[in-house]
């Protein structure tokens, strides 16, 4: 019973924003060709679903954000470790970190395609590119602010250098690694759907883009949502592995 | 458990300060301090906040070296921190990921205790587990202890250790009364059971003249021992003790000559 009554505070904002929705269509503000009712965004989910190759477009846009997440995470932890660990390798790093950083991911999308062409490699490239440098930076940024006390202590009960890494360093890193991947897969979300608009023939970007091609709001909006639902889903996954294994957290990461 | 014989049994200093000096930049923390520690004392320091204390516990601690002079330990340099020095300080340095249990069997399964068995770490993490009252937590995260338990937590890690030493910067600080009143007891008691050369930075009176055999008095930086006071109470401490007409003056006088430091430390400021 709590748990339902949790589920449902959960589902309670998409509730109002249907009902706004319906509202604001039906109030006449925006003219009601322009704004495709809710049903009807569902049904056009639905039908090209099952007709249609939408869980395929789907898929597709899944698969991309989830291995340009994984190789850049894979890159931004130990960079980010090494960067939040080593002062000259940090002073050395920073700048050109913060560079990259600041340059959007999107602004690479031609390069991309001169250099990978517009198959899958330059996707993932362009998706590794955006999780990596939003990950590395929350990584390094949490490393940094590591307790030295915690350090001291284990060096006064005797812990070696390897002792210090895998028993205090590691475990406090954990958190971090979490929270980066979180920051990162917003971030990889937001760029492929961008690269998949300029440069697609499939996914979701795609799927949006032809459709608006062709005027069809309906399914524009049923790719918006869909993409919005993924997101989500997956950000809700990642915060039930914070919660499982970041028990001991004062504030577990919300 | 550490191997190495102390040559302090006969009485002779185990820990020796030798004209050490220290300092930060153009700070100068620390000035010509010298003193020893014998086997099996309790030396309290105290003085003004800001004025060095932590420093000097450091570079036993083995986290700084001095600039001058020497921190002596059977007779060699401190080296850098290790097993034979425990220490506790004021915000507890519990290791939030692990539990109560896993806490105090840190310092068991690091390399340096590889000659213990499993059942003698069993024993040895149930027995100082026991002693803090902690067995009911075992399992309880640190972040839901009180701040009495973390400390009773980590006087109970670094017992598991088995040091020589018991460093304690400020250990109590942020305890309230009643809390550090029992803190006090429980910490004399596992003392008694289990005797550990140790050096305690406090600034209360009250706390050191209860809790040492000796007491340094430092003065505002640069920091230099300005009176030293052998408290006669041996082991006979409890809380009639803080009633007697002895304590009460030792107290008084301890406060003047603190009082005094306390002073010239704001002058610096
Ligand atoms: N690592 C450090 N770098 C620079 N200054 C320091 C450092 N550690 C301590 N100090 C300075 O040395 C003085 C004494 O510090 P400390 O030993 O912590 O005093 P106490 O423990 O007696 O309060 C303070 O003025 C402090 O600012
Ligand atoms: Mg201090």
């Amino acid at each position: 019973m709590q748990r339902l009554i949790e589920f449902g505070w959960r589902l309670l904002p998409f509730a109002v924003v249907i009902l706004i929705w319906y509202a604001v269509r039906w109030s006449g503000v925006v003219d009601q060709g322009l704004l495709p009712p809710p049903h009807l965004v569902f049904l056009d989910i639905w039908k090209r679903s099952t007709e249609g190759t939408f869980l395929l477009d789907a898929w597709v846009s899944i698969r991309r954000v989830l291995l340009g997440l994984f190789f850049g995470m894979l890159l931004a932890v130990p960079i980010g470790f090494l960067i939040g660990w080593n002062r000259t390798i940090r002073r050395f790093v920073d700048p050109l970190v913060n560079f990259f950083r600041a340059l959007p991911p999107i602004a690479l999308i031609p390069l991309a395609i001169v250099y990978l062409g517009i198959g899958e490699v330059a996707k993932v490239a362009i998706l590794f590119y955006a999780a990596f440098f939003a990950g590395v930076i929350v990584m390094y940024e949490g490393m940094s602010q590591i307790n030295p006390l915690f350090i001291r202590v284990s060096r006064t009960l005797g812990a070696t250098d390897w002792e210090v890494f895998y028993k205090v360093i590691l475990p406090l890193t954990v958190p971090h690694v979490l929270t980066a991947t979180r920051v990162a897969l917003g971030v990889a979300w937001a760029t492929l759907v961008a690269s998949e608009l300029v440069a697609a023939q499939n996914g979701l970007g795609a799927v949006i883009q032809n459709a608006s091609a062709f005027f069809q709001l309906t399914t524009i909006y049923a790719g918006i949502v869909a993409i919005g639902t993924f997101a989500l889903i997956m950000d809700t996954m990642l915060r039930m592995a914070s919660r499982r294994f970041l028990d001991w957290q004062e504030r577990v990461v919300q | 458990m550490t191997g190495e014989t102390a040559p302090g049994e006969d009485g002779s200093p185990k820990v020796v300060f030798q004209n050490v000096s220290k300092s930060f930049g153009a700070i100068e923390v620390v000035r010509d301090v010298s003193f020893e520690i014998h086997d099996g004392d309790f030396i309290a320091v105290v003085g003004p906040s800001g004025c060095g204390k932590t420093t000097m516990m450091n570079m036993l601690a083995g986290f700084t070296k001095p600039d001058g002079g020497a921190v002596l330990l059977d007779g060699r340099p401190v080296a850098g921190p290790g097993p034979d020095r425990g220490v506790m300080f004021q915000d507890y340095g519990v290791f939030p990921w692990l539990t109560v249990e896993k806490n105090i069997r840190f310092g068991l399964e690091l390399a340096v205790k590889r000659g213990m068995t499993k059942a003698q770490k069993n024993e040895t993490v149930e027995k100082y587990m026991a002693q803090m009252r902690l067995t009911d937590f075992r399992n309880a995260w640190p972040k839901n202890l009180s701040g009495g338990m973390k400390q009773r937590l980590a006087l109970a890690r670094a017992y598991a250790a088995n040091p020589r030493f018991l460093l304690m910067d400020e250990p109590f600080g942020a305890l309230d009364a009643q809390t550090r009143s029992d803190m006090h007891d429980l910490l004399l008691e596992i003392m008694q059971a289990e005797r550990k050369t140790a050096l305690l930075i406090t600034h209360s009176a009250e706390e050191a003249i209860y809790l040492a055999n000796r007491i340094l008095v430092v003065s505002a930086r640069p920091s230099r021992i300005v009176e030293e006071i052998n408290i006669p109470f041996g082991d006979n401490r409890d809380r009639d003790l803080l009633d007697s007409h002895e304590f009460i003056e030792l107290r008084r006088h301890l406060r003047d000559v603190v009082m005094k430091q306390y002073a010239e430390q704001q002058a610096l400021r």
